[in-house]
């Protein structure tokens, strides 16, 4: 430690930077305006995607089924229930919930707007998400047009939260059919989905009639300790006709995210957006890092005439990227946190700063200006030192 | 051979072999009919701890004599051997490495601007091997405070004269403890007084540390530390290189100091 001590050598990138205080601070803006962009891009991006499976994380299963035809949450199409039924005879499945699922119109009593929110089906005795305060709270749905309201719904659907705490009883229509509000649950919306409430399959039904005669959405497969998922979804495609799909819980999530990642533009959209930030930050820290290339060239010719080798003085230049990078970054992470906690009061969309994005974009905006200082290098290659006599 | 030039040795052999050797050197600038010749067959022996003064007019090709020799530039003709390695045909590589053992001082100070009097000197020091960074910042305080700076060393160059700058930069060259001094007007900027302090101490150091000193000047006040004085014109050296010997003579050079530019 101390051997590194008594080598240290002049700071000269950080003196290099730091000579004009402005130009830095210029600098520093532009790569942290860069870093925001891309965070808010990325955050964007991955928040749509969890967003999309809010809904599928609290589902209280290990396997699901679907319709083979059902392209996303917000598409779903029927199976026959029976199919359950089908699943019970596989020694590994201990229980099933069949889910009724659809987006269903509801209208603001307040406003008297309608507003598409997710209706969830289910039987109020059956374990449906793995929070077990909704088990205490499921028995008031066997009252008929009773309903479960999830309190983190937009705010365009009304009150709804706030009137019922009060003890005011909240009634609306819903599938232009009146439903009262008995109890509140806290879920999430998504990109699908403002606003989700909860209801017995029987009121779901009474709201949707058209509903074929057994015809359910999901089917959630809860199997005993130490199944292996996988093993057991796959005995039950062999078992079960076409007419329904089985996925693992996982693989149930991944479904959902696919379809936005891919059969949408947004998950490219929201690419390419964070690409715009990454080459918009190239060009201002190119522009930088040239600039202080180009100012010091005679410094850097004096240097090389005094017996420095080319690379000292490459190191020089890439010690200024790598300074750049990390002072940039900080104020875009500490603004990029801001920015999240705003969209996530103004969208309920769960934008949060994860370890995960805060390395990716630290990464980004590091080859962003490392790259950047190895195009600025080049013009090391005008530091003539015979030039300086 | 490089290293020990770079660490300071100085072995018997070496201590004997001259330090600069130059035969039959010719070097050109531009092409074609723009082609013009600046350093036409010169020959010059300097030895080590051999003080010599290059004069002539603007433009005679002192400057360019000055940079092959400090291997700043690819020789195109002729020979010039620096501290015995030929430098016709040498790598980039070669000649970075020969520069760590000559000090420069620039006309232009070309002090880092970002840096303070005694970072910058400190930035010759640091060429120096084996020294921990307290003793290359000490060695650096000394130089300063033999140029007559050590109650400047915290000054930014902006902050100094343009006679401090210049000692600030006779410093660093010196910091780097070289065998071979190229010198291009270092006392232009300087009163007669720390001009005269400049070449004293230069002449000191050329003594002391068997360092051979090179020096482009116009300034007829010290011509007295040359031990030879050596006249350019038109890309020739007078006198085939020779020049004037001084030692225990007040003679000046041919002309007197009415021959050389003010």
């Amino acid at each position: 430690m101390s051997g590194l001590w008594q080598n240290r050598r002049i700071p000269l990138a950080w003196l290099l930077l730091t000579r004009q205080p402005a130009r830095l601070a210029v600098a520093l803006a532009g790569i942290a305006f860069a870093g925001i962009l891309m965070f808010m891009q990325l955050g964007f991006r991955d928040g749509l995607f969890d967003a999309s499976v809010t809904i599928h994380k609290l589902f209280d299963a290990d396997l699901v089924l679907m319709s083979p035809r059902t392209m996303s949450s917000i598409g779903m199409a029927g199976f026959p229930r029976r199919r359950l039924v089908q699943a019970m005879a596989d020694p590994a499945v201990v229980g099933t919930t069949p889910v009724h699922w659809n987006l269903l119109l509801w209208r603001n009593p307040e406003t008297r707007r309608t507003r598409s929110i997710l209706t969830i089906g289910f039987e109020p005795g059956d374990p449906l998400f793995t929070d077990p305060s909704l088990r205490q709270k499921a028995h008031v749905l066997n009252q008929e047009g009773r309903v479960l309201f999830d309190e983190r719904s937009r705010p365009e659907f009304g009150p709804i939260g706030s009137w019922f705490r009060q003890g005011r009883k909240v009634e609306t229509e819903v599938a232009g059919k009146r439903v009262r509000v008995g109890g509140l649950v806290a879920l999430g919306p998504s990109f699908g989905a403002d606003g989700n409430m909860l209801t017995s399959s029987e009121t779901f039904l009474r709201l949707m009639p058209n509903t074929p005669p057994g015809s359910i959405e999901l089917g959630l497969i809860r199997l005993q300790n130490g199944s292996d998922p996988l093993l057991v979804a796959e005995r039950l495609r062999q078992k079960l006709p076409d007419d329904v799909a089985v996925y693992t819980k996982q693989g149930f999530e991944e479904f959902e995210k696919n379809y936005w990642r891919s059969s949408t533009a947004i998950g490219f959209i929201f690419t390419l957006g964070a690409a715009m930030g990454f080459i918009v930050g190239c060009v201002i820290v190119y522009q930088i890092l040239y600039s202080d290339v180009s100012d010091h060239l005679p410094e850097y010719a004096t240097l090389m005439a005094m017996g420095y080798p080319l690379t000292t003085l490459l190191g020089v230049v890439a010690r200024e990227g790598l300074l750049l990078a990390v002072l940039g970054y900080l104020p875009a992470w500490f603004a990029g946190q801001g920015l999240y906690a705003l969209v996530r009061h103004g969208t309920k969309l769960p934008v949060e700063m994860n370890s995960e994005r805060s390395v990716l974009v630290f990464a980004l905006i590091l080859a962003m200006c490392m790259g950047s200082a190895a195009m600025a290098m080049r013009k090391l290659a005008d530091a003539d030192p015979a030039e300086i006599f | 051979m490089l290293s020990s030039l770079i660490t300071g040795g100085v072995t018997a052999s070496a201590a004997l072999e001259p330090c600069v050797k130059l035969e039959g050197l010719n070097h050109w600038y531009g092409s074609g009919s723009n082609r013009r010749q600046v350093i036409q067959g010169v020959d010059l022996t300097i030895n080590p701890g051999e003080v010599v003064l290059l004069t002539g007019p603007s433009g005679c090709g002192k400057t360019t004599l000055l940079t092959l020799v400090g291997a700043l530039r690819q020789v195109m003709e002729g020979s010039v051997r620096v501290f015995g390695l030929e430098l016709n045909g040498s790598s980039r590589g070669e000649r970075q490495q020969l520069r760590r053992a000559i000090g420069m001082i620039f006309q232009g100070h070309n002090l880092l601007r970002c840096l303070s009097a005694e970072q910058n000197v400190q930035m010759g020091a640091d060429l120096l091997p084996g020294l921990g960074y307290r003793a290359r910042r000490d060695l650096a305080r000394e130089w300063l405070r033999a140029v007559g700076l050590d109650d400047h060393l915290g000054k930014l160059p902006h902050d100094l004269s343009g006679g401090q700058k210049q000692r600030v930069a006779i410093a660093r060259a010196l910091a780097a403890q070289p065998r071979l001094l190229l010198a291009d007007e270092p006392t232009a900027a300087l009163d007669s007084r720390t001009g005269r302090e400049v070449v004293d101490l230069l002449k000191g150091l050329a003594r002391n540390q068997a360092c051979a000193v090179l020096m482009v000047t116009h300034d007829p006040r010290i011509l007295d530390i040359a031990d030879r004085v050596v006249r350019m014109e038109d890309g020739r050296l007078i006198d085939g290189g020779l020049g004037e010997r001084l030692w225990g003579a007040d003679r000046l050079p041919d002309g007197g100091p009415a021959a050389v530019e003010s």
